[in-house]
C-alpha cells in the first residue's frame, strides 16, 4: 500500500511540475522579451505585472472553435497534439532534481537513452502535423522539421554519449553521483553542442525555421486552432523546460553547488535550470532565424566534428586519470 | 554457443498453463504489435502505413522492457522510431504524399510477398525455437538485461561480430558519401539560385579539385 501511495504521489508531483513549469517559462518569456525590446509586455490580467496572462490566454485559447479542415486527415490531425506533447511528461519522469532516493520521478537505468529517445518520438507529432493538415505550408513545415531533426539528433546524442563515458554510467542519477566540479570545464563543448542541438530539435530561435511563422506561416501548425494549438505552445515550453534540466544533469553538476548540496541540492538544479531557460528565451531576442542552408551547415560541419573531438578528449582524459 | 549471462536456466521447471502477469502482458503487446505490422504492410494509406509501423516498432521496444532488457528497448525507440520513421516520413513527403487512399499502393506481388514473408517467419521463429529451448529469463531476480550486463555481454563474447558491423556501416556511410559527390560532378554547375556566397566555399572548392572529381566543377564561386 505504502509503496502504490509513493508512486501516485511522485507521479502527481511530476504532472503538477509538468502543469506549472511550462507556463511559467512562457510568462518568463513574455516578460524577459518584453523588457529587452523595451516594451512593458502584459501588464494588466491579474493586476501584478500581468501574472495572470497565461491563464487568460488559456481561457482564450479553450474557448474558441476547434476546426479540422476538410481535406485533412481527420484521425492523424486530431491525434498529433498528444503525440507532440507527452513525451515530454515521460521525460521529465526520469530527471532527477536533488541527491536522495526520493528526488526523482523513477530511476530509470538507461536514463539518457530514455530521455533522447522519448525526446525523439515528440518530433513526429510535428510530422505527422504537417503532413495531415492537407496544406502546402505545413508540408514544408514537416519537411524541414524532419530534415532539422535528422541534422541535430546525432550531434546531440554523441554529446551526451561523452557525458555517459565520462562517468562511465547511462543513468542520469548514476551520473550526478560521479560527477566533480572540473567535469564542467572538461565537457564544455559537448554542453554547448548538446544544448545547441537541443534548441533545434524544439525548433526554438534561432533554429525555427520549420515554423518560421513570417513565410510558412508556423509551418506545421498553420491549421490548428484552439486548445489543439495550445498544446503544441505547451509541448514547445515543456520542451524548455526538459533540455535545460537534461543540460543541467548531464553537463553542469544538477544538484552539486558550492554549498548546501545535502539538503538544498533541489534548489541548485532548479536554479541551473531557471538561468538555462533565461538563456534560451534570450537566444531568441537576440538572434536571426538561421536560413535552412545554413541550419544544417552548421550542424554536419560545425556540431558533428565538435561532439566527436569532445569525445575523443573524455576518452583520453578518461584513460589518463584511470 | 551461450547466449551470455544474460539468459540464465532458471532451476524451477516453467509451464504454460499458469501464465504470470508479464506473461499475459507480453503476449497481449505481441498480438498488438503483430496486428500493427499487419496494417502497415496492407494499408492503402502511404503515411498511415509509417505511422502503423511507429506503434508495431514502439510494441516491440515494449517487449524488451518485459523481458527487462532496457537498453536495447530504448535503443530501439531512438534508431527505430526516432530516426528511421522520420527519415520514411521525410521520403514520403517528398513525395508529396497524398491524403487518403493511394489506389497504386498495391505492388501485386501480394501472393509472393505473403510467401516470403511467410517462410521468413518460419525460419526466424525455429531458429529461434531451437536455440532457446527451454531458457527462462528469470524476472523475479535482479534485471538480467541492464545496461551494464548487455554491454559486458556485447564488449567481451561478440565483439569482433560488432566491429565487423561498424566497419560496414563506414563502408555503407563512405558510399553514400561518394555516390552523392558523383552526382553532384555530373549535374554541372549550380542553378543561378543557389545560396553560393555563404563562408567556406574555397574550402569546398579545394577539396573538390583535390579529389579530382572534374576540373570543371567550380562550385559556390562566382
Amino acid at each position: 500500500m505504502n509503496g502504490t501511495l509513493d508512486v501516485a504521489l511522485r507521479l502527481l508531483v511530476v504532472f503538477v511540475v509538468f502543469l506549472t513549469f511550462p507556463l511559467i517559462v512562457g510568462q518568463t518569456e513574455h516578460k524577459v522579451m518584453a523588457h529587452m525590446q523595451g516594451r512593458l509586455g502584459p501588464m494588466y490580467a491579474g493586476g501584478f505585472h500581468g501574472w495572470a496572462q497565461l491563464v487568460a490566454d488559456g481561457v482564450k485559447f479553450a474557448q474558441k472553435e476547434d476546426v479540422v479542415p476538410a481535406g485533412a486527415d481527420r484521425r492523424v490531425f486530431q491525434l498529433a497534439p498528444a503525440v507532440a506533447l507527452l513525451p515530454y511528461l515521460l521525460v521529465l519522469l526520469a530527471i532527477p532534481i536533488g541527491p536522495s532516493e526520493g528526488a526523482v520521478g523513477q530511476v530509470v537505468d538507461a536514463g539518457v537513452f530514455f530521455v533522447l529517445a522519448v525526446m525523439g518520438v515528440g518530433v513526429l507529432g510535428s510530422l505527422m502535423a504537417g503532413w495531415a493538415s492537407a496544406n502546402k505550408f505545413s508540408l514544408l513545415g514537416g519537411l524541414r522539421t524532419a530534415a532539422q531533426l535528422l541534422a541535430y539528433e546525432l550531434p546531440m546524442l554523441l554529446a551526451a554519449a561523452s557525458v555517459a563515458m565520462a562517468a562511465g554510467t547511462v543513468s542520469l542519477p548514476g551520473i550526478l553521483h560521479a560527477f566533480h566540479w572540473w567535469w564542467v570545464p572538461w565537457q564544455i563543448v559537448g554542453a554547448l553542442v548538446f544544448f545547441v542541438a537541443g534548441l533545434a530539435e524544439l525548433q526554438r530561435p534561432p533554429f525555427d525555421m520549420p515554423v518560421a511563422d513570417s513565410e510558412i506561416i508556423f509551418g506545421a501548425y498553420t491549421e490548428y486552432t484552439g486548445l489543439r494549438f495550445a498544446l503544441f505552445l505547451l509541448a514547445e515550453y515543456a520542451g524548455i523546460v526538459v533540455l535545460c534540466g537534461l543540460t543541467t544533469v548531464l553537463f553542469l553538476g544538477g544538484w552539486h553547488g558550492p554549498w548546501g548540496a545535502a539538503g538544498l541540492g533541489w534548489l541548485w538544479t532548479l536554479l541551473k535550470t531557471a538561468i538555462l531557460a533565461f538563456v534560451v528565451i534570450w537566444l531568441r531576442v537576440t538572434y536571426p532565424r538561421l536560413r535552412e542552408d545554413q541550419l544544417q551547415k552548421l550542424s554536419w560541419t560545425l556540431l558533428v566534428p565538435l561532439s566527436l573531438a569532445q569525445i575523443a578528449l573524455t576518452g583520453i582524459v578518461k584513460v589518463v586519470i584511470s | 554457443m551461450s547466449p551470455a549471462a544474460a539468459v540464465s536456466l532458471a532451476a524451477a521447471p516453467h509451464g504454460f498453463l499458469s501464465p504470470t502477469g508479464v506473461e499475459i502482458a507480453f503476449l497481449l503487446v505481441g498480438l498488438a504489435t503483430f496486428g500493427a505490422a499487419l496494417i502497415t504492410v496492407t494499408t492503402r494509406q502511404l503515411v498511415h502505413a509509417a505511422l502503423w509501423l511507429v506503434v508495431a516498432l514502439g510494441g516491440l521496444a515494449v517487449e524488451y522492457l518485459l523481458l527487462t532488457a532496457e537498453f536495447i528497448a530504448w535503443v530501439q525507440v531512438l534508431i527505430y522510431v526516432g530516426s528511421v520513421v522520420v527519415l520514411l516520413l521525410f521520403g514520403l513527403m517528398l513525395t508529396k504524399a497524398p491524403i487518403g487512399r493511394s489506389p497504386d499502393a498495391d505492388s501485386g506481388n501480394r501472393w509472393v510477398a505473403l510467401a516470403v514473408a511467410a517462410a521468413a517467419a518460419v525460419a526466424l521463429v525455429w531458429v529461434v525455437v531451437d536455440a532457446f529451448r527451454t531458457t527462462w529469463i528469470d524476472l523475479t531476480g535482479p534485471a538480467a538485461g541492464t545496461t551494464r550486463v548487455t554491454g559486458e555481454s556485447l564488449f567481451r563474447h561478440w565483439v569482433l561480430p560488432f566491429e565487423a558491423l561498424s566497419v560496414l556501416l563506414l563502408a555503407a556511410l563512405v558510399g553514400a558519401i561518394v555516390l552523392s559527390r558523383k552526382a553532384k560532378a555530373e549535374s554541372g554547375p549550380p542553378p543561378v539560385n543557389s545560396r553560393a556566397v555563404t563562408e567556406s566555399s574555397p574550402s569546398v572548392t579545394d577539396s573538390g579539385s583535390d579529389s579530382g572529381i572534374h576540373p570543371g566543377e567550380k562550385e559556390g564561386v562566382r
